[in-house]
This record gives structure tokens, sequence and C-alpha cells, in this order.
């Protein structure tokens, strides 16, 4: 009894914090800043503290992921004869899955957690009660050009995620490991789509942006005022938005990619 | 002063993403966006196409000179029916050509290749290939091996 | 006596607890008026519900005739413009200079010009004695530059009411000096309304035309200073002297210390 009760109760809650997230969401994105001069700088700034300063850990990263991705394909792709497909398989495993992923994962870690610190210290610094008393509605002003700036670098990043991952990938295989370069580039433009494989993946990048930031923002929002409460809010971040990563990949994928 | 800088290194910042995203249209999914408005179709029919899919390389002599459009299931003739679109520029496949599913490797992808024929007549727009040969079924194969193996 | 700010019946709940509960009072205008009591009694909620961002649970706040309340997101942010506050950690935008903080609320609500913008930013600067620290960060000023910048922020608009929130809490006796004269400076030369949020007694009866003694919920005395000092209610006694018991205990509630000594387990 008391289990169900707990369960129902929980749920209850979780409903309640989805709507009052969602309802959050919605005013933020609907009230812009009214002078479209200003909004723009807002938003400029924002790309460059969350896009930016975003950008070098994503290429490192990329560059790391595209080679292990080349070297563990090779190994395994020349036992049966076919190492040109290895261009295949970076290609495919990179723009389908590890570019918006791990993307996705990075960003929470680095921009998200920064954005929920920074809007968590903002609020107990009274910085947001600030704007309130002063008739400048704080959603507008401090969050929407956030989460506008988050939802358009995230997708930005996952693509030079990809082409990073596989410039670095081409070039231990076929300057280091001496795939021909014809078959290589030949493998996998043969197995590349377009619309199924870049598109796809950019939605998946741009879906998650949209968990991320939505979830760091509102963590920051809402968070207790002290600053524990920033350290909880901040960690709260980064594990919800990964596990929201991992989920929705599985439905997209299923959803994309799922009609055998 | 602080804000003319964030400003370039944010303009620098999108120019990188789209050249990123050029660069996988391009290279990596070889889209290129002249060659497939201009050529004619033409139509072959298979008893099995064994995993052959859209946007597969037709070829003659191992070059590339068009790709597959579409696959359907063909029920007046109980065949698959693929069509495919030839570039502009080659022009002279005689109408006798055999057209047979090719794979790329072990594993690789399947390909179409055209056997050039020995007629004067040409194809053209919405014409077919009846000599067609349907990609090879390992365990058709395998069958065929146990069978004469069988006979002997 | 012309009433700016009319507290009526109000009653307001954090959780369970009641914060106040039926507490009726008014705050006059053009003089400073001083609201006390001990920490946690509610000072900074009352100046909340004064600027709405929280709403009460029963009763009514009047400011200039607007029912706090009841306005509409509209009504309350037009209220808001002729409203200053000074937030106790002077709450200045850390990404922005100081010249920027204050330039802030003129940009968004006048029509001026950069020049105009400009020459009132560092008129309200001057007035505060901060004018050389206009191109500083506040993350590069002491505690009591920041208060004072922050007050330069609270009038840039010119304000009607300029709300308070313990502005000398934390600060050295010379800061303290400093602010308790800006705050009488600012209240006598443009006739405003002030609000003073504030457990430290001596600088605020200094500086008080009238004061509210606030005390478990209720409002326990109100009247000028030196009403106050002549007060016999040992509740204001106590706080005025600081004495460490008295109505408010020493002792947190607990069982009886001789039977909790005996107990055994």
């Amino acid at each position: 009894m008391t289990l169900i009760n707990y369960i129902v109760t929980s749920l209850l809650g979780f409903i309640k914090g989805l709507g009052n997230s969602g309802i959050f969401l919605f005013q933020s994105l609907f009230r812009l800043p009214v002078r479209p001069k200003e909004a723009m700088r807002l938003y400029v700034r924002q790309v460059y503290s969350v896009g930016v300063m975003s950008l070098i850990i994503i290429v490192v990263s990329g560059a790391f992921i595209g080679m292990v991705l080349a070297l563990q394909g090779f190994s395994i792709l020349t036992s049966y004869g076919s190492e040109t497909a290895v261009g295949q398989l970076l290609a495919l495993t990179l723009l389908r899955e590890l570019a918006p992923v791990v993307t996705g994962l990075l960003f929470a870690g680095r921009a998200g957690s920064a954005l929920t610190a920074e809007i968590g210290l903002m609020k107990t610094t009274e910085q947001l009660s600030s704007y309130e008393m002063m008739g400048i509605d704080p959603l507008r002003r401090v969050i929407a050009p956030r989460l506008l700036a988050g939802i358009t670098c995230m997708p930005i990043l996952s693509i030079i995620f990809a082409a990073v991952g596989i410039w670095a990938g081409m070039l231990v295989s076929v300057e280091w490991l001496g795939v021909y370069s014809g078959s290589f580039w030949g493998s996998m433009q043969q197995a590349v789509q377009f619309d199924r494989d870049v598109i796809n993946g950019l939605i998946k990048a741009l879906v998650f942006a949209v968990a991320v930031v939505w979830i760091a923002v509102y963590q920051g929002y809402e968070c207790q005022p002290t600053s524990e409460g920033i350290g909880r809010a901040t960690t709260r971040t980064v594990v919800l938005s990964s596990l929201a990563i991992l989920a929705l990949d599985f439905l997209l994928t299923a959803a994309m990619f799922g009609d055998f | 002063m602080k804000d003319k800088r964030s400003s370039l290194l944010v303009g620098a910042f999108m120019l990188f993403g789209i050249a990123a995203f050029v660069y996988l249209a391009m290279q990596v999914s070889g889209l290129a966006f002249d060659d497939k408005s201009d050529g004619y179709t033409i139509t072959a029919r298979f008893d099995d196409i064994g995993g052959l899919t859209d946007r597969a390389k037709v070829t003659i002599a191992g070059v590339t000179v068009g790709q597959v459009d579409s696959i359907e299931y063909d029920q007046e003739y109980y065949m698959a029916k693929v069509d495919m679109t030839i570039y502009a520029d080659v022009d002279n496949i005689p109408t006798d050509s055999s057209i047979a599913i090719l794979t790329s490797g072990l594993i690789g992808e399947k390909y179409l290749g055209i056997s050039i024929g020995a007629e004067e007549e040409v194809l053209q727009e919405g014409d077919e290939i009846f000599d067609t040969q349907s990609a090879l079924v390992l365990e058709n194969l395998i069958g065929q091996f146990l069978f004469s193996q069988g006979e002997e | 006596m012309e009433v700016y700010i009319e507290v009526n019946n109000l009653s307001f709940y954090r959780g369970e607890r009641a914060i106040y509960e039926d507490v009726t009072l008014q705050i006059p205008k053009g003089k400073i008026t001083a609201v006390m009591g001990p920490s946690g009694v509610g000072k900074t909620t009352l100046l909340r519900l004064i600027g709405g961002q929280v709403l009460p649970d029963a009763g009514t706040v009047i400011v200039d005739g607007v029912n706090i309340g009841e306005a509409s997101r509209r009504q309350l942010f037009e209220a808001r413009r002729k409203m200053g506050m000074l937030f106790q950690s002077g709450a200045l935008f850390s990404d922005m200079s100081v010249f920027e903080n204050v330039a802030l609320p003129l940009r968004e609500f006048t029509p001026f010009d950069a020049t105009m913008i400009r020459d009132i930013v560092l008129m309200k600067l001057q007035s505060v004695g901060l004018r050389g620290a206009a191109d500083l960060m506040p993350s590069e000023l002491s505690g009591g530059m920041a208060r004072r910048a922050a007050l330069a922020r609270a009038i840039a608009l010119d304000p009607d009411l300029v709300m308070y929130d313990e502005p000398f809490a934390g600060q050295d006796p010379i800061s303290k000096g400093v602010l308790v004269d800006l705050i009488k400076q600012l209240n006598s030369a443009a006739n405003i309304t002030s609000v003073l949020v504030s457990h430290d007694v001596e600088e605020s009866l200094s500086i008080a035309d009238h004061v509210c003694l606030l005390s478990g919920g209720k409002v326990i005395l109100a009247g000028t200073p030196e009403e106050v000092r002549a007060s016999t209610d040992e509740r204001v006694v106590q706080f005025l002297q600081g004495q460490s018991d008295g109505p408010v205990p020493f002792h947190y509630p607990a069982m009886s210390y001789q039977e909790q000594l005996l107990e055994r387990e």
C-alpha cells in the first residue's frame, strides 16, 4: 500500500515538474527581448560562452574518437579483407550515433553545468529578483538568450564533431595504416546517404540540444538559492541530461532507422 | 571592445560549422548537386535483387555512370523492378546490353554492372534492359553445389 | 500624514509556518520608515510583498493606490518602475560594468539617447561617490561600494519609493556612516518614500521618521523613534538593548534539563 502510494506520489511529482518546466520553456521562448538589437547582443554573447567555449573540447574529443574508431575498425575489418570499408564504418557510426550523443554528453558536462551554475548564482545573489523589481522579465532577458544560444550551438558542435572525427579517422586509416584513399572515400560515399544519415544526425543533435539546455536552465532557475543548492542543481543537470540523451537516442534511432 | 572580439569569434564559430556541414555533404555523403538532374531513366527486372538498395551505383567497366532511383515489386511478372538514372553524357549503351547485380568485396555494398552488347540502337529514356542477371544468393549457390555433388 | 503604502490584514505563510498573521501597517509618504525586528521575522518578505514578487495569502498590499496582489502583470511591472530596491547583496548584474548596471533601467524604460543616458548615469554615480568606479566590474568592488553602486541603479529612474533590504548588515562603521548619509540625503532631496528593513538599531533609529517593530508575525509597535525608545514593552526593550534572554528565549524549546540529564537509556 505504501509502495503504491509512493509510486503514485512520485509519478504525480514527476508530471507536475514536467508541466512546470514546460510552462517555463514556453514562457521563455515566446517572450523575447523587445529591442532586437539588444536581443542580438545578448544572444551573441551567449553563443560565445556556450558554443565557442565548448569548441576545443568538441574538436579534441572528435579527433580522438575518430582515430580510435579507425584503428578498431581496421583491426577487425582487415581480418575479412575488407579494410576499405573502414571509411563506411567511420562515417556511419559518427554521423548516426557518436557525433550527436557524445557531443550531447560533453555539452551537458561543459555548457549545461555552467548554465545551471551561472543562473543559480544569479538567483542566489538576487540578480534575478533585481531584474524583476526593475520591471524587466528575467525569463526574456536572462533565460531566453541562453536557451536559444544552446539550441543553435549544439547541432553546430555536433556537425563539427562528425567532420573532425571523419577527418582524423581518415588520417589514421589512409596516412598511417595505408588504406587506399580512393576506396576509403568510395565506400564512405556509397554508404552514406545525405538525408538518412547527415540530416537525421542533425535532428538528433537538435533534440538533444533542446533537452540539455531546457534541463540546465530550469535547474538553475529553480535551484535552492544557496551554494549547496547550486552544487546539487549542477549535478542534477549533468545526470538528468545524460540520461535524457541516452533515452531519447534510443527512441530517435528506433524511429529513424527502426523500419527494417 | 570585449564584445567585438567575442562577435568575431562567434562569427568564426558559425563559419566553421557551415564549413563542416559542407564537408559532410560533399566529401562524406558524396552529394553532387549537378549530375543528378540531367540524365535518362531506364528499367530492368530481376528475379532476385538480394540486398540492392536505393542510390546504389550503376557501373560500366567499373566506372560509375548512374544510380538506382527506386526498387519496387512488379506484381504482374513476380519480379523486382529497378529504375535507374544514367548520366546524360553516357548516351551510347546498346539495347541488347546485359545488367547484373554485383557485390564489391565479400561483405561490401551491392551495385549494378552493365555489360555492353552489340546492337547499333542505343537505350533511350524509359527503355528496358531485358537481359538481367540476379544477385548471387549464398544459400542458392550452396544448394546448387550440393546438388551437383550429389549427381556425380 | 499621507499614506503611501497600506498593508491591511496581511497574512502570509511559508509552508505551514506563518510569517505574517493579520498584520496591518501604514507607511507614510515622503518619510523614512524603518521596519525592524529580529532575524527570521520576515522583514525581507515584507519588501517582496510590496514589490509583488510574492503574493499575500490573505489581506491586501496597496502601494500608491494599486492593489499589488490583484494587479495584472502589466500593472505590476508599471508599478515596479516607480520603485527602486536595494538588495542586501547589492545584486549588481555580474556580467556588466558599474556604468552598464546603472544604465540598464534607463536604456530599457526611457527614450533617451546615448549621451543623455551617459550624463544621467554619471550624475547618479556622482551622487553615491562612485563616478571614478564607473568602468569597474562588480567583482572588483568592495561590499560597501557594491551597495552604493546598487543604490545608484535603484534611483536611476527617479523612483517614488526606494526600499532598502538590510543596508547596514555586514558593513564597517565608515560604510555604515556613508549609507546613513546617502539614505538621508536622497530622501530629503527628492522627497522619496523610503522603506528600510534592518536590525541595526542605532543606525535605523537615527535616520527613521517612523518605525515599525515586528515580532512573531505581528506589529508590536509603530511610532516615532522617540516613542520606540521610551517604550516599556519588554519585547521592545529586549530588542533595543540586545538582552540575551527575555520574551525571545535564550533556550531553544527542549525538555527539562534536569530530566534529560537523569534520563537513563
